[in-house]
């Protein structure tokens, strides 16, 4: 298998969605390749990275219209 | 809410899809989890809203997949003749925690998911920001688990070129 198309692979990968023979075949080449492991690593470090976008602040305003309305929701006794 | 493109629509969305949610409720019949009957309802009201505002189907939005599965998602020029890398990608694993996950760097995976197709857009905010799981999302968007993965690839692939150009 190539660089080039290991890459287009890594997200199966990754899902856990090759096949047995691709899967060994992945297996094999990215351990003698340098530049698809550092690939495969940087593909799992953008997923996370994505993952903490979530827990960034909601605006203030927001945070506030939401909360008003949970309380009143409360209130409403339903 | 990365499914409308300015933050007034995203809110409009969000407070419709919490309205909509408490006025259901009693709807809700425990056979998904919570968390994944809210996202159908903000989905729902976020693709109608898409609709309204845009018309025009674009050729990606109907052949999308088909055509996608065929095009590189990193340029053709880093590699050889023979298909090996020309120059290796650079390792991350040495930066630090704080620049992988710092302000800055958040705001440009926000802006490249941003400029993804809508297609690709839902699938990663579904999947790698709300952390919804594979079969969830198959249900949520009604597509199959295979375009479900092009489309997360593609997605990911994005973010990752622009996080490398960043970091670079």
């Amino acid at each position: 298998m190539k660089c080039r198309e290991m890459v287009e692979l890594m997200t199966n990968y990754l899902e856990g969605a090759l096949s047995t023979r691709d899967r060994t075949r992945f297996d094999e080449h990215i351990a003698g390749c340098d530049g698809c492991r550092a690939y495969l690593e940087q593909m799992r470090a953008t997923r996370d990275a994505v993952g903490k976008i979530a827990e960034e602040q909601i605006p203030e305003h927001i945070q506030e219209q939401l909360l008003e309305a949970f309380r009143s929701w409360k209130a409403s006794g339903l | 809410m990365a499914y409308v493109r300015d933050r007034d629509a995203a809110e409009d969305v969000v407070q419709e899809a919490w309205l909509t949610a408490i006025r259901q409720l009693e709807r809700f019949e425990g056979r998904s989890s919570l968390r994944t009957w809210i996202s159908g309802i903000v989905i729902n009201l976020a693709r109608a809203r898409r609709r309204k505002e845009s018309r025009v189907l674009t050729f990606t939005s109907l052949f999308g997949d088909l055509a996608d599965r065929r095009k590189p998602t990193v340029d053709p020029s880093r590699f050889g003749p023979d298909g090996a890398w020309r120059e290796l990608p650079r390792s991350w694993d040495n930066l630090p925690e704080e620049k992988m996950i710092g302000q800055e760097t958040l705001g440009r995976i926000k802006a490249a998911i941003e400029e993804l197709p809508p297609k690709h857009r839902e699938v990663i905010v579904l999947r790698d920001v709300a952390q919804l799981d594979a079969s969830e999302v198959g249900t949520l968007l009604g597509i199959s688990a295979e375009n479900q993965r092009v489309r997360l690839h593609r997605a990911r692939a994005a973010v990752r070129k622009a996080l490398e150009e960043y970091l670079a």
